[in-house]
């Protein structure tokens, strides 16, 4: 197309449509060179920028300028100028740096991962494994809130938030009233409704999705289950408020949680609705699709699971894909 | 999070009322927000904080969400979410005036008034607290007294004296 | 003496009154331009002028008058930064209290010149008293047909109008100010888009400091040419400059660009010398967030040259060895100060300020403080010299807005020349706890540049 323009990444080429992120061209590229994001969420307007984990090198403006930019950027919210040059994983200014942004997320951050129930697909665990440092080197009291209900579905751990806006913004964008919001300033700012107050809405639920560690976490799947023990399986339902299609999560027959499903960098592809979300923990509520496709952020995706992905071999080959269907099938049964 | 046991019922005064619709008309059609910090420092000024029911009532004057006064008020450091005394002293504690003695002065004041940083005086008439750079460095040390914020300068143990005396006589 | 132009009628009786201010020549600047100068004429002498802006980054004001997007029919707003909160700054209140009416007449040619029919002052909460005075200059003004409909019969309307901000530092940051303008948390925007695209309410919107407004005025009623013969190099006309700290003579004082640092600080005309007959022991020249610098950096560049109170001059030797001229906050040490407490004090006021929008501000700064208030306080360790180097370095460039920079540069430029005083910190803690480290070697001449 004539009006692509051209953006190199990692000394990858690609061509994108104007007006796209770094981060997305660099998403639709893929692997490796795909700077970790927390805070940015494409399905929610204005979110980026804050985290900064997502900082890259532009050494090369754009074919007009070339003169590289001054500063790191956040790749989420710079956009691509034809014949802009991006250094994410090759520069080790880059790296330096987003060490440094996982080491301030975590100072004040409990490590309470044993207990908390996002262990296992939370994005800041996933961040630290790769970029963190063994040790910290922060020696004093962390930041200590309490924790607290906000409506009788979600607990809001606030010690464990990294004040990363997106509950602000579903509050915003997908349900009628905000009732939440960021109270405070600096390092004491909050997650809060400021006066006691449930946040009672058909959509609210998915402040739980888009929360990227285990601040905001279902109260009705609390203790229930690591993550990596269930199994999750796409299925859907005719439902009149939302798309009805979701991932149920079980143990053995039960289901432990639903939630709507997730594309490969960790985003809600749809947001549910509540009455999915909580009510309908039955089978029967369900047509099943079939097990989902575990992303590879996932601790599951380390587990049993991958034995019921198809061989390397057979992945590659359509006739044996053809043969093996059947066999397939049925170990991928729940 | 704020336990709110008694929900208290506010009035604002046709004074008031009458103010806070003309800052609105400050604003271009739509963007009455934007009025939202004139509006609180009216409403601290009259009340002496800003309770969570006079920002539940500013909300409904500018038709916006009660969580978007919070997020306010909470953010900037002028607004009082708690009732205070009488006369609040602001004393500045930023870099400038401690190279002319701000912590002594501060200190001065806790040991004069008989409390300590944030607590009220039994009367109900004085607090103080520490505030961070108040752009007078040159007259430091300096403190401040809302609503009106009235600036006393180049702050001496005797000056201070002097400013409490008449503060308290004038009640 | 120097020559004024912003402050040559401040001990005018009655100057903060229109009749007075007007009877010296005020409001003339409005009537020369809207009556005999196109606003692209007006944008050009301010770009003649070589004016650089007042408030701290010192970026062109012409320049970024003419970055204004003028899309039909959007409104196009001027903002004006009355924020003042910098430590180190007092001019702008200064300017507010004795002059209100060189700001209004400034926002008033400003305001002409960008196309805006409504501007907004925006002053820190905390200057109440500054915002009276500016509201009863507005309303003068009114009176006397200087603001409102059909200015000078010319046809031109503006509306002026004073907002309150509520307490926070970080609304000096332009797009902050707009957030909180527009009655929003004081958040930076993440840029692009710059405000001259989309800024207060989406429209384009020029932010400029105080003293930068009210200097158009003078360049309108001498010309920006004659105004940029004044200065030295790029460094042109006169700059307001706060002085505070260990000094005879605290206050403001309008400088020409480039006197000498030393004059400044000793001559009688300025600060008078250093209170007490101490010896000066270090400056932070611009601001609290500009690098500080020992006394004999400060007077000397590192090439032996007299430091002079210039954007060039204070930046030469970049941070190894040179500061900025920021806002002109200039705060005088004398050698009983301990640098260690006042980078914590320095570093408190950034953690207490950080709006935590980012994460290596919002926990950056708070880790920082903690760290030297562990080393004032005598339980620190030497690792904690390096590991503060470090913190400082994770911050800067790294963050939405220049906050993080100013809360990594005082830190990071305290251990870069102060080294052995928070060594010695560490090596003595109870002396520390005691007694201050005194002149050391902070004032001793320079090693003689090496020659090529």
């Amino acid at each position: 197309m004539a009006d692509k323009i051209k953006v190199i990444i990692d000394g990858i080429p690609t061509e994108v449509a104007p007006g796209t992120s770094i981060l997305n061209a660099a998403r639709q590229i893929g692997g490796d060179i795909v700077p970790p994001a927390m805070c940015y969420y494409s399905k929610l307007e204005g979110s980026g920028g804050k985290c900064r984990t997502c900082l890259v090198k532009v050494s090369k403006g754009s074919e007009k300028d070339p003169r590289p930019m001054p500063k790191l950027v956040a790749s989420c919210r710079t956009n691509v100028m034809d014949g802009m040059e991006v250094q994410n994983i090759t520069s080790p200014e880059v790296q330096e740096a987003r060490k440094g942004v996982v080491e301030m997320l975590l100072i004040n951050h409990p490590l309470d991962c044993p207990i908390c129930d996002q262990a296992g697909e939370c994005h800041l665990q996933d961040l630290g494994y790769k970029h963190g440092a063994e040790a910290t080197r922060y020696e004093f009291d962390r930041r200590t809130f309490e924790r607290i209900d906000i409506g009788d579905k979600i607990q809001l751990h606030m010690n464990r938030c990294i004040l990363c806006y997106r509950c602000v913004y579903v509050a915003d964008q997908i349900t009628e009233n905000r009732v939440h919001g960021i109270l405070g300033r600096g390092d004491h700012a909050e997650i809060s409704t400021y006066i006691e107050k449930a946040i009672d809405n058909d959509f609210s639920g998915n402040m739980i999705d888009v929360c990227p560690v285990g601040a905001l976490t279902d109260k009705t799947f609390r203790f229930k289950s690591r993550v990596w023990f269930t199994k999750p399986v796409e299925a859907h339902r005719d439902c009149p408020t939302c798309s009805g299609k979701v991932t149920l999560w079980y143990k053995g027959e039960e289901v432990l949680r639903v939630t709507a499903r997730k594309d490969q960098f960790g985003e809600v592809e749809e947001f549910i609705c509540n009455t999915c979300r909580y009510d309908k923990k039955d089978t029967k509520d369900w047509v099943i699709e079939g097990p989902r496709k575990v992303s590879r952020q996932s601790v599951i995706n380390s587990n049993h699971y991958e034995q019921m992905q198809p061989l390397p071999v057979v992945k590659k080959n359509l006739a044996l894909q053809a043969a093996n269907k059947e066999e397939f099938e049925r170990t991928t049964k729940l | 999070m704020l336990r709110v046991e008694e929900k208290q019922e506010i009035n604002f005064s046709a004074d008031l009322l009458n103010k806070c619709g003309e800052i609105v008309g400050r604003y271009p059609e739509g963007k009455q927000k934007s009025a939202l910090l004139p509006i609180l420092h009216e409403v601290q000024a009259v009340y002496g904080w800003v309770s969570p029911e006079a920002m539940d009532k500013v909300a409904e004057f500018l038709d916006i969400q009660p969580i978007e006064v919070y997020e306010v008020a909470t953010f900037y450091t002028m607004f009082f979410l708690k009732p205070q005394g009488k006369y609040v002293l602001e004393v500045c504690r930023t870099g400038p005036c401690c190279l002319v003695g701000a912590e002594k002065i501060m200190d001065y004041i806790g040991e004069k008034l008989g409390v300590k940083e944030g607590e009220v005086t039994e009367d109900g008439l004085f607090s103080y607290r520490g505030v961070e750079c108040l752009a007078a460095c040159g007259y430091a040390p300096v403190l401040q007294i809302g609503p009106e914020y009235t600036f006393y300068e180049n702050l001496t143990k005797e000056s201070v004296d002097q400013l409490i005396e008449d503060l308290k006589k004038k009640n | 003496m120097g020559r004024k132009l912003l402050l040559e009628h401040i001990n005018v009786p009655g100057i903060n009154t229109f009749e007075v201010y007007r009877e010296k020549g005020g409001y003339k600047a409005v009537e020369k331009a809207i009556k005999t100068m196109s606003t692209d004429d007006v944008i050009e002498e301010v770009k003649k002028s070589g004016l650089r802006g007042r408030g701290g980054a010192g970026f062109p004001t012409g320049m970024k008058w003419s970055f204004l997007a003028k899309p039909e029919g959007v409104p196009r707003y001027l903002v004006c930064n009355a924020d003042e909160s910098e430590p180190g700054t007092f001019k702008d209140r200064y300017l507010m209290t004795h002059i209100p009416h060189a700001l209004i007449e400034g926002m008033i040619v400003a305001s002409y010149a960008l196309g805006a029919n409504t501007s907004y002052i925006y002053v820190r909460g905390e200057m109440m008293p500054q915002i009276r005075i500016l509201e009863k200059a507005i309303a003068e003004a009114k009176a006397a047909g200087f603001l409102g409909e059909n200015i000078l019969g010319s046809g031109y309307h503006l509306e002026l109008y004073v907002q309150p901000g509520g307490g926070a530092y970080i609304c000096g940051e332009e797009t902050a100010l707009l957030e909180s303008l527009e009655g929003k948390r004081g958040n930076p925007r993440i840029k692009p888009p710059f405000p001259a695209i989309a800024g207060l309410y989406g429209c384009p919107t020029v932010v400029n400091n105080v003293e930068s407004i009210a200097t158009t005025v003078p360049i309108i009623n001498i010309g920006g040419e004659e105004y940029a013969k004044i200065g030295v190099g790029r460094s042109t006309g006169t700059k307001l400059i706060s002085a505070s700290g260990n000094i005879n003579k605290p206050g403001v004082y309008e400088i020409e660009l480039g006197v000498t640092v030393e004059d400044f600080i000793y001559s009688d005309e300025y600060c008078g010398g250093i209170a007490n007959g101490k010896k000066l022991k270090a400056v932070v020249a611009g601001g609290s967030s500009v690098p500080i610098l020992p006394a004999n950096l400060i007077l000397n560049t590192i090439n032996g040259e007299k430091r002079l109170m210039t954007y060039e001059s204070l930046s030469d030797g970049g941070f190894a060895t040179g500061t900025m001229l920021g806002s002109g906050g200039f705060v005088v040490f004398d050698e009983d100060q301990c640098i260690v407490r006042n980078t914590w004090n320095f570093s408190r006021f950034y953690h207490h300020e950080s709006c935590g929008q980012c994460s290596p501000c919002r926990e950056g700064t708070g880790w920082m403080e903690k760290v030297l208030h562990r080393l004032e306080y005598g339980h620190g360790k030497m690792s904690d010299i390096d590991l503060l180097v470090d913190v400082s370095k994770k911050i800067e460039g790294n963050t939405i807005c220049p906050l993080g920079d100013a809360a990594a540069w005082p830190v990071a430029s305290a251990i870069r020349h102060f080294r052995d005083e928070f060594e010695w910190h560490v090596t003595h803690p109870e002396l520390a706890v005691k007694q201050n480290y005194g002149l050391a070697h902070y004032a001793d001449p320079l090693p003689a540049p090496v020659e090529a």
